[in-house]
């Protein structure tokens, strides 16, 4: 831990004040509304802990980019000539133009469109015009684009603005185990990013972080989703009442939903679970290429990992897509959900993999709109009663202490309290 | 300077119908019909609007043509596209009950390509939604390509590309 470099803002909520916001079973209204708060946030979560900024796929050769945010901080994330990856802050060291407006391509370097100062993939200071009005006034070396502390487990980039941020092993923690697990969908294949949706939503970004870990909304929600999918799916996903489907907390605010216990490890196959009928096409394309063994993992796979990873504060990894969440205001979030596909995998499969995130998620998919109303009329309800809190006290009586956490059913808050729990000691963490 | 070949599209235009042309007149008003019927909600009118084996695409790719492996915001065939009016209509979805209301006008039409069967017309689509206390607009390039072979008009193919198809495009209940 670190003395901060600034003190907390005039005015704000001082570390107790902030402490009684947040209680076991309930939250205050303020964490929805607050701008203060939230700015506090910025300062005390997104500067300060791992945020995740893109996935190895995104970036695979040298020089690929793609721009990202920490916070509410504009990156670059490049991957250098020595297949390093540098997390860059998107902002030219002489009066401060943004450097790259492309989302993602492969360049050589990057170069100032305002005076052409030009830099290399690792940031380095590489060429100034002109450069005779800089003779002994500046040095090219001690002008590099700020470069943040960069780490990645299993495939996802994780930066950091805090240089003395833990090793990001110790952040996932127990949450390691389940990434590699969310891996196994590539039955074989590495996992890659196919593409995007992206939205926006008319509330606070806490609200989507609740919303991956809470079974609870899910056939009430997404009822017309449900209703529009084979019987088999459907059936995949009824664990209301499935003792099997848990929530775990992993902690430092990351938590685990398994909503298909047979899917949590999708090595394991005792060999009773039926090929949905849906795949029988591609059952048949992949068996002239592949033994059957291979087209049953692949198979299995399709749906993703049977489990919802949510990794405190910005991503999850939720059954076949990564959930992205950019805070935007106390009143803003831009949520993107990024498709996942096998990486030289067969193209059939891939398809199939596209189609299955169009039909839930997206502007126009049978899923998100549903959720993002819900989350819309959280944020306008929160208007009302500013005295009344937000309750996350589903299944408290049933919690249990496992080896790791605490662990109540799919349908309980337990993911919530996780969440709520690392939000209040960072947020009191003045430092 | 030299004279340059006539392109393709060159050779083709002066042949291609105008809006007089009764093809190009159908097309227009089976385009126009879509658009009211889809502004009011009347999705299952809508759908009788669609030839078999039609296709419905929102790209996010404002280049793609390979729809089939890139990721879209809507790639119906007609199961899909049927589920999707289900799903409209059949009241248990909170964003169809809470939708923008919309007026969208499609215009700046181009007769992109014609055969005995078939005519490709693009067009401009300005739509303006309004939904609790904002209005907002949407602007996208439209193509339809219309069956014109059968005793009336139907959509063979339909591609909407959003100006903002690549940025955020916000959760809605109703259908381009
Ligand atoms: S602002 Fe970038 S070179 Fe001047
Ligand atoms: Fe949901």
């Amino acid at each position: 831990m670190t003395a901060s470099t600034e003190p907390a803002p005039a005015g704000s909520p001082s570390g107790p004040d902030i402490a009684t916001l947040v209680q076991e079973d309930r939250v205050d209204i303020s964490l929805y509304t607050d701008p203060e708060l939230f700015e506090l946030e910025m300062d005390r979560i997104f500067n300060r802990t791992w945020v995740w900024v893109a996935h190895e796929s995104e970036i695979p050769n040298a020089g690929d980019f793609r721009t990202s945010m920490v916070g509410r901080q504009p990156v670059i994330v490049t991957r250098d000539r020595r297949g390093g990856i540098n997390v860059l802050l998107n902002r030219c060291r002489h009066r401060g133009a943004s450097l790259c407006e492309a989302p993602r391509g492969n360049a050589n370097g990057f170069t100032c469109p305002y005076h052409a100062w030009s830099y290399a993939l690792d940031g380095k200071l590489r060429g100034i015009p002109y450069p005779d009005g800089y003779e002994d006034v500046l040095e090219k070396k001690d002008f590099p684009l700020h470069r943040l502390k960069v780490d990645s487990y299993a495939g996802m980039i994780f930066a950091s603005f805090n240089p003395d941020v833990e090793p990001l092993a110790d952040f996932l923690g127990p949450a390691r185990h389940w990434m590699d697990l969310f891996m196994k969908q590539g039955a074989g294949f590495p996992v890659k990013v196919q593409g995007e949706h992206k939205f926006r939503f008319n509330g606070n970004w806490k609200i989507q972080l609740e919303n991956t870990t809470d079974g609870y909304h899910f056939p009430i929600v997404h009822r017309s989703w449900m209703s529009s999918v084979d019987s088999e799916t459907a059936e995949m996903l009824s664990f209301m009442t499935d003792e099997k489907a848990v929530t775990h907390s992993l902690g430092n605010g990351h938590s685990v939903m398994v909503m298909v216990p047979e899917h949590v490890d999708l090595d394991e196959d005792d060999g009773t679970e039926q090929l949905q009928g849906r795949f029988g096409h591609i059952v048949e394309e992949l068996s002239r290429d592949y033994e059957p063994a291979q087209v049953r993992r692949i198979v299995r796979s399709m749906h993703g990992a049977g489990f919802n990873l949510n990794l405190f504060p910005n991503v999850a990894m939720s059954m076949a897509f990564f959930r992205v969440l950019r805070p935007l205001s106390a009143t803003e979030t831009e949520i993107r959900h990024m498709a996942l596909g096998l990486d030289g995998g067969p193209e059939i499969v891939n398809r199939e993999r596209l189609r299955i995130h169009e039909h839930f998620q997206g502007p126009f998919g049978f899923g998100s709109p549903d959720d993002s109303e819900a989350w819309d009329r959280v944020q306008r309800g929160a208007a009302a009663g500013p005295g009344v809190p937000i309750m996350v006290n589903r299944g408290l009586s049933r919690e249990q202490d496992d080896s790791k956490g605490r662990v109540a059913h799919a349908t309980d808050e337990t993911g919530m309290r996780e969440a709520y729990a690392m939000w209040k000691a960072m947020m009191t963490d003045v430092r | 300077m030299s004279v340059e070949p006539p392109t393709a599209e060159a050779l083709v235009a002066p042949e291609l119908p105008h809006l007089a042309d009764p093809r190009t007149a159908a097309a227009v008003e089976l385009v126009w019909r879509e658009a009211h019927l889809l502004d009011r909600k009347q999705y299952h009118a809508w759908d009788r609007l669609w030839a078999p084996d039609g296709r419905y695409v929102i790209p996010i790719d404002p280049e793609t043509e390979d729809f089939e492996s890139t990721l879209n915001m809507v790639y119906d065939d007609d199961r899909m596209r049927r589920m999707r009016i289900e799903r409209l209509t059949s009241g248990h979805s909170i964003s169809v009950a809470a939708a923008a209301r919309t007026v969208r006008t499609l215009s700046r039409f181009v007769v992109q390509h014609h055969d005995d069967a078939t005519l490709t017309l693009s067009s401009a689509q300005v739509l303006v939604g309004h939904r609790r206390e904002q209005t907002f607009v949407l602007g996208a390039d439209v193509t339809h390509r219309v069956r014109l072979d059968g005793p009336e008009p139907l959509i063979q193919e339909k591609v909407i590309r959003l100006v903002n198809s690549e940025d955020a495009v916000n959760a809605s209940g109703f259908l381009l």
